[in-house]
């Protein structure tokens, strides 16, 4: 076998010297590999990759017995060293393709930057260089883009740039720290090819950090699962998906969400709860002095459908197709242009002050970011009894207390967790107590939006579970937004795919996900990676697309 | 008895925050971050002292007529406590601990005319031979002064140890040594000796016109207190209602309130401040008759001044609590709470109001000290507080041609230095406590599981 590019032996770090975030781990990485390290969130995947560049925060505390890259330690070097390596020989990808570039520079600046750390070359030479990094990333136009600023550009266009730069310095070794996490579905397929292609290209070895199995499956020759700071299993990737050693990789893949779950639907017809009519949504533009509108955003633009009782109806699409608006002005949220919502028989278009808060009782919320949805000064227990107190006045505080207790109990929750604050929850917990208040009103529907994407992969399965428990106990139905197909399978009866705030192709779940007519469909549904190996032992066939 | 009107104020502002504590010492969320606050060395013993000066502040605002005085003048418990300090008042000035004059006069000795310093009517007067004498005589009088601390802490610790012991059934551990118990040690012990000492010594000499210096200092206590706390509770209602209107419902309230706080930030401040100064007065100089004593024309023109500079300074504060709430009204548990149906006033409230508190308390705090250095510089221009008013800024204005004399008189620049730092930094420290107790998401607040 070949000597390791990368080798790292027995690696910790630790914060303020408590608990350590990465726990005496080693591994090798092997010129011209592509090796993955997976894990979920705080597992210390990031911090590992930083304290290979010891790029790590003040206050941490790196042990290690040696990191060497091609026989050199790193550990021996000077800051100064250091610096002639990262870059040069390792190049770094970040996550945020948004926060990741300097606002006030041009992209060509910027790379331009890259290249001179490391090579002289006279201008024309840069300019050459700069254009031959952007064409190399299949940046689109890219001698018009040179003088670009990164906000004329999109997520993935960003990303790009973030690739070129890390390529400037012709490294031996790329890190790339979810590349694609905050990107489209579509976006997502295209920058790993893109990396994949580079890859072969210039013989370099990729580190890919990720959280995504199914994306790992289709890109890693091996992968390294990580759990609570320490490597659990290591192995090729084949081996890995096909049949795991270790209990938290099987856990790991048994939560992961497959588009086959939705074949097990019974569908009978029920009766319908909502009824959206020809609904608009419109942002105006304005301009000038007198704030004149001059024109409009049709974040949604004309779209109708309809959801059962006791069902759920997923919304899905990429991000900017106007699915969260659509989300927000059902609920009134944001006021909606025109069009007509009828809830149970009750139409709400027009309804204003105490009607319109008289009916919010029909319709709740579950949001994104369990983070930003709670008011981190209120109690738990006032979070979940604010909209009993709101809209159901009348019952006194022994009988609210009593229900935020149920509530708490049918979410899963302790019972003592009402009189806590809401920032010592974890993510999961936290979308358990955003689902206990929208429950505390007895809403008919609850529209959730994207509930489960900033969650790990464990946890948006226990949480799948719950909202589906939920369903069948109290016959709620659920519009759910989202942007994964897997998730759609998992939880939808029927399926409405928005592009450009409009419905282009709507129907049952197993219809639209396995018969789609649309070719935006279509394509949606080939950008979604799935697990590549089969996995007798998990009983999951992957579609091979 | 007299009430001023500040004196009024202080006492509602009092009972306020009694009736608030009141209300809120059941209730389960508050008490965390208290007993946060309680375990706090830094925050204990700057409470100590922040306590102390609260004291002495309301001490001096419990005014009443001395009937055996000549004019009918008010003085307040303070004064009364302090009478010596007030009535020994020498020629001029005196440094600290002197027995004579800090500048030569002819002066009669044995019969004929000497050019020396001449000997000071009260501080030291009952040395023969000052000479030799002073050094001994001031260490033994700081020696029973720290005796008389000594008893005194002793005592206290004694009636509280008794009082919780009845209570209770237990003796608290307050003999360990607390930061807060030690703090008020030193502050008693201090003051103890400063108190002993200013009886045959001026501790920390005497001005221009022979008053005492450590009585001025002290003095001054409720004239920053009173600049401090009235100024922001006019200041904060202003800054909080406009600031979270305009951001939170956009449109033309934002439009007239921004237009309002520009145009007042566009005025210089000291422009309506010598207005508004100049007017009251006019008015006093017309009305004689409701203004008779001294004490109460100072009253009142230092509670316009209060008034006029909270008025001018609520612009900075309500712009900064505006763009916060823009921010916080996109937050989705704003949303959230409007899907619940929660009435926006209640939205404003409860999740509006509590969110924005932070920036309140620090701004407050930073304005505060802020606010006793524009009183200082207010008095440079004469448009201060009132001249015969006790003040640190005053003090500082005079400093400006002690500090240009030849030798130096130092001692009133030192003394106002030294009790204004006292205090903005107990109050700095304190509020720094205060916040991050109050904030849930802070380090250390977290229940353990």
């Amino acid at each position: 076998m070949t000597e390791p590019l990368l080798s790292v032996a027995k690696l910790s770090v630790n914060f303020n010297k408590n608990q350590p975030v990465v726990d005496d781990i080693s591994f090798f990485i092997y010129p011209g590999e592509t090796f993955a390290l997976v894990g979920e969130s705080g597992s210390g995947k990031s911090i590992t990759a930083l304290s290979v560049l010891r790029l790590l925060p003040n206050n941490a505390h790196l042990e290690a017995t040696s990191i060497s890259l091609q026989g050199e330690n790193l550990l021996k070097l000077s800051e100064l060293g250091l610096c002639k390596i990262r870059g040069r020989r390792i190049g770094l990808i970040f996550q945020d393709p948004m926060s990741s570039l300097n606002p006030v520079m041009t992209i060509g600046d910027q790379v331009a930057e890259a290249i001179q750390q490391h090579y002289s070359l006279s201008k024309s030479e840069t300019q050459q260089r700069i254009l031959e990094l952007l064409q190399q990333v299949e940046l689109p136009e890219s001698k018009q883009r040179i003088k670009d600023f990164p906000h004329q550009l999109s997520g993935g266009q960003r990303q790009r740039v973030m690739i070129a730069i890390a390529l400037a310095g012709k490294p031996d070794l790329l890190i790339a720290d979810e590349p694609t996490t905050s990107l489209d579905v579509t976006i997502q397929a295209q920058i790993l090819t893109l990396l994949k292609n580079i890859q072969q290209q210039t013989s370099m070895a990729l580190w890919l950090i990720s959280h995504d199995l199914a994306l790992v499956s289709t890109i890693a020759d091996r992968v390294a699962v990580m759990q609570h700071g320490k490597i659990v299993e290591t192995a090729h990737s084949a081996e890995l998906f096909s049949k795991a050693q270790h209990p938290y990789t099987q856990k790991l893949l048994n939560a992961l969400p497959s588009m086959q779950s939705c074949l097990e639907h019974c569908a009978e017809e029920q009766s319908t709860l909502l009824q959206v009519n020809d609904f608009h949504c419109y942002y105006p533009i304005h301009k000038g002095l007198f704030k004149r509108i001059v024109g409009y955003v049709r974040a949604v633009d004309g779209v109708s459908f309809a959801i059962q009782k006791g069902k759920t109806l997923a919304l899905v699409g990429e991000s900017g197709c106007g699915k969260t608006t659509l989300g927000k002005s059902l609920l009134n949220l944001i006021p909606s242009t025109s069009g007509s919502v009828k809830i149970d028989g009750v139409a709400l278009d027009g309804l204003k002050g105490e009607q319109l808060r008289k009916q919010r009782a029909n319709m709740q919320i579950v949001f994104q970011d369990p983070f930003s949805s709670m008011n981190p000064r209120m109690l738990v227990g006032d979070i979940i009894s604010e909209g009993i107190n709101a809209l159901h006045p009348d019952v006194n505080a022994v009988e609210r207390k009593e229900r935020v207790q149920q509530l708490l109990q049918h979410v899963g929750l302790p019972e003592d967790a009402a009189l806590r604050y809401p920032h010592e929850f974890s993510g999961g917990q936290r979308q358990r107590i955003c689902i206990a208040r929208a429950l505390a009103v007895r809403p008919k529907l609850i529209v959730c939006d994207e509930p489960t994407s900033a969650l790990d992969v464990s946890v948006q399965a226990q949480i799948i579970r719950l909202l589906k428990d939920l369903q069948k106990e109290q016959g709620i139905s659920y519009l759910f937004i989202t942007h994964d197909l897997a998730v759609v399978a998992e939880i939808a009866d029927d399926v409405a795919v928005m592009y450009q705030g409009k419905i282009i192709e709507q129907g049952s779940v197993e219809q639209v996900l396995f018969k789609p007519q649309h070719a935006y469909t279509k394509k949606l549904i080939s950008a979604v990676p799935v697990l590549k190996y089969n996995n007798d032992s998990q009983k999951k066939t992957g579609i091979v697309l | 008895m007299t009430l001023l009107w500040t004196d009024a104020l202080i006492l509602l502002l009092l009972l306020a925050t009694i009736s608030i504590a009141f209300y809120l010492h059941d209730k389960e969320h508050i008490q965390r971050p208290l007993n946060k606050i309680a375990r706090s060395k830094v925050g204990m013993a700057s409470l100590v002292v922040l306590l102390f000066f609260l004291l002495i502040g309301l001490l001096d605002s419990i005014h009443f007529n001395a009937t055996q005085e000549k004019n009918n003048d008010i003085i307040s418990l303070l004064d009364y406590f302090a009478t010596p300090l007030r009535e020994h008042t020498e020629k001029t000035y005196s440094a600290p601990f002197a027995t004579t004059l800090y500048s030569k006069e002819m002066i009669a000795k044995a019969g004929a005319m000497q050019w020396d310093y001449p000997r000071l009517v009260f501080g030291g007067n009952h040395l023969e031979n000052p000479e030799k004498e002073q050094l001994p005589d001031v260490l033994l009088k700081a020696g029973l002064g720290f005796l008389i601390g000594l008893a005194l802490f002793t005592a206290l610790m004694l009636l509280s140890a008794g009082v919780s012991y009845l209570k209770q059934g237990s003796v608290p551990q307050f003999f360990a040594m607390h930061p807060a118990v030690s703090t008020l040690f030193v502050i008693i012990v201090i003051s103890a000796v400063l108190g002993y000492l200013s009886l045959y010594y001026h501790v920390l000499g005497t001005d221009k016109v022979g008053e005492d210096v450590f009585y001025q200092a002290i003095k001054s206590i409720r004239t920053g207190l009173v600049i401090g706390t009235l100024t922001t509770l006019i200041m904060l209602p202003l800054a909080i209602l406009f600031g979270i209107l305009a951001g939170f419902f956009r449109g033309w309230v934002d439009d007239v309130i921004q237009y309002l706080y520009t145009t007042l930030n566009s005025i210089p401040g000291v422009l309506l401040i010598a207005a508004s100064v100049l007017m009251v007065q006019v008015y006093m100089a017309n009305h004689e008759d409701q203004f008779t004593s001294v004490i109460v024309r100072a009253d009142m023109r230092l509670l316009f001044l209060c008034m006029i500079l909270g008025v001018t300074s609520w612009t900075g504060l309500c712009r900064l609590l505006r763009a916060e709430t823009l921010k916080l009204r996109e937050m989705e548990y704003v949303q959230a709470a409007y899907a619940l149906g929660v009435k926006q006033h209640a939205i404003l409230l409860r999740h509006i109001l509590p969110n924005v508190m932070h920036i309140v308390l620090i701004s407050v705090v930073l304005d505060f000290s802020s606010l006793v250095l524009a009183e200082a510089v207010l008095s440079y221009i004469n448009i201060g507080v009132d001249p015969t008013m006790y003040s640190w800024g005053n003090m500082i204005n005079g400093a400006r041609l002690e500090m240009a004399r030849e030798p130096i008189v130092w001692w009133s620049l030192s003394a106002a230095f030294v009790f204004m730092f006292a205090l903005v930094l107990a109050a700095n420290l304190f509020a720094d406590v205060v916040q991050d107790a109050f904030d849930p998401r802070g380090a250390g607040n977290e229940v353990i599981e």
